[in-house]
């Protein structure tokens, strides 16, 4: 075989397909994502639930890994027919019933403001709301964990209130604390390690939210119903 | 047993990662050269994915407190044992008490020592590798120190090594037609265009036609690139969804990240592409400051490579074991 860069013709296109509400594109050589390209709700999620559920029974399939109306696949090896494979995809899609997973009730008790608020007063500045406002809409909205991911026990939470969405900085905060409660977009979560984080912090939690020795090592999962419980505001 | 007699940061025990926990958040980790991994725990006669330590960090040195065999791949950085030189890539006997000393790499970056029987830590969700991030799995979770003591696992046979060892070829020459050689001195990448791949307009074609530098902000977390910012047409703000290694993000600074080996298990940023699974060793020996090229290949191809490679992988196994038996029978 010769696979030499150089004497290799370049596909005309990207394969992306999109079809009866779901679209498939490929990440590299092995993976494939699926997206909802409907409405970021509850509904989209309980199908994507449901499509996760009968997809991880494929054999060729190494892991699944929900998203927020996504879902991604990676394969055990390279597909030689990528094509075949999207269309699966989209076909077990069109075929997902909605479900709903039963999940457990999570109460975090939040100090809301403080020293690492670092973000409460820009969101005030774009929501033209003030930070009592805020934290009230934040800490009286109800959640549901929509999928875990980005760093260990990490979940997202869908049910943020449109008034105090916020986009991911285009700049990341080199060091955000574990335990901020953070807004990203239309969505919000707790950081769960120490580091660079893009979201935007408006409190504090101290719930440990990962464990790698427990047989459960996240505590959130998929279906969890999350509401935030101001123990302190700090303005 | 091993103990590490010197070290810098950031060297760790890996093994073929931990798939499986991306639904939870935990990145796979795992070696960045898995090739490297792979040949040398093939050439010990050790299972594919046993623990070795990977060395990002020099000089490096260990003592082995028991005779054992031991082999050096990926990185070429001039090593000995007891003072005598060490050819990369030839599994060899190690004597109680000798020291293997790893210098600068002459060639690539990142070096593996493996040892028959593997690295013996407890795994953490079903692998052995350093979780840096997460502070689990490997050593306690963090990289190892000076002074560390390491168990390797019970071999089920003899090795029956010559003294000369059993050596591979280095597979950037046993592969090399599997792998593109550098275009004016920049690695050739394999990628296939990913999801927002369109949104990018003209600029995703300067995004295959020019060579990217791989810049000093770049570990086994993932590679910033610098080079001619690219971006999309209209800004995108992304549900977030679950990556893998190789995915090309482009933040808003127009200067993409590859994500590598420790890279978060989710991200939002719009993705161009996806570096292919049988091209991430190359990336995983790139060095920083180095320069690359994306090649646009088809998922065919890349499955073309992958079976190239797992059957170059194969033949080591084989042929190590029978020059093993053939050894033994002399005897």
């Amino acid at each position: 075989m010769n696979a030499s860069a150089a004497k290799i013709t370049p596909p005309a296109n990207a394969l992306a397909l999109d079809r009866n509400g779901a679209r498939v594109s490929p990440i590299g050589s092995r993976a494939f994502l699926l997206e909802a390209t409907g409405e970021f709700d509850l509904a989209a999620q309980r199908r994507i639930w449901a499509l996760s559920r009968a997809v991880e029974l494929w054999g060729e399939i190494l892991e699944i890994v929900p998203g927020m109306t996504n879902l991604l696949v990676v394969l055990k090896v390279t597909p030689e027919d990528p094509e075949a494979l999207a269309l699966r995809l989209l076909e077990a899609w069109e075929q997902a019933e909605s479900i709903d997973l039963t999940g457990r009730k999570i109460e975090i008790a939040v100090t809301y403001g403080g020293v690492h608020a670092t973000d409460l007063a820009a969101l005030c500045d774009r929501s033209g709301l003030s930070d009592r406002e805020v934290v009230r809409i934040h800490h009286e909205g109800t959640y549901r964990v929509f999928a875990l991911g980005s760093a260990p026990g990490f979940g997202y939470l869908h049910g943020l209130d449109p008034r105090i969405y916020m986009p991911r900085k285009t700049v990341p905060s080199l060091n955000m604390a574990r335990g901020c409660v953070t807004i990203g977009g239309m969505q919000t979560g707790v950081a769960v390690l120490t580091g660079p984080n893009g979201w935007n912090s408006i409190g504090f939690a101290e719930l440990q939210m990962f464990d790698p020795m427990s047989d459960t090592p996240a505590v959130m999962a998929p279906g969890d119903t999350v509401r935030f419980v101001p123990a302190s505001i700090e303005l | 047993m091993i103990e590490i007699i010197q070290t810098g940061p950031f060297n760790t025990v890996q093994d073929l990662g931990r798939p499986g926990f991306r639904n939870i958040g935990v990145t796979t980790s795992g070696a960045m050269d898995p090739l490297a991994l792979k040949v040398g725990n093939s050439l010990l006669g050790n299972e594919t994915g046993a623990a070795v330590i990977e060395i990002q960090t020099y000089p490096f040195k260990l003592r082995f407190a028991k005779a054992t065999a031991f082999v050096v791949t990926g990185a070429d950085c001039g090593a000995s044992i007891a003072g005598r030189p060490v050819q990369p890539w030839c599994a060899l006997p190690a004597e109680a008490g000798q020291v293997l000393e790893l210098g600068q790499p002459r060639v690539g970056t990142r070096a593996y020592i493996c040892i028959a029987g593997g690295i013996d830590v407890a795994a953490v969700m079903g692998s052995r590798s350093t979780s840096l991030r997460g502070a689990f799995g490997g050593n306690e979770g963090r990289f190892l120190f000076t002074g560390d003591v390491l168990q390797f696992g019970e071999v089920s046979g003899p090795l029956n090594l010559p003294a000369t060892g059993i050596a591979v070829i280095d597979p950037a020459y046993a592969l090399v037609d599997v792998y593109p050689a550098p275009e004016d001195g920049a690695l050739l990448v394999r990628a296939i265009p990913a999801g927002e791949h369109s949104l990018f307009g003209e600029d995703a074609e300067r995004f295959w036609s020019q060579t990217w530098k791989i810049s000093t902000q770049s570990d086994r977390t993932g590679y910033r690139l610098m080079g001619e910012p690219i971006r999309p047409t209209t800004p995108i703000e992304m549900r977030s969804h679950g990556v893998v290694s190789g995915v090309v993000q482009v933040p808003p600074s127009g200067e993409p990240i590859i994500q590598m080996a420790d890279a978060n298990t989710a991200g939002g940023y719009p993705k161009i592409a996806g570096v292919i699974e049988a091209d991430l060793w190359r990336l995983g020996q790139a060095r920083i400051g180095s320069r690359l090229r994306f090649v646009r290949v088809t998922h065919a191809q890349a499955a073309e490579v992958e079976k190239a490679v797992a059957g170059f992988i194969d033949d080591v196994r084989a042929t190590s074991r029978m020059v093993s038996g053939a050894l033994q029978a002399m005897k």
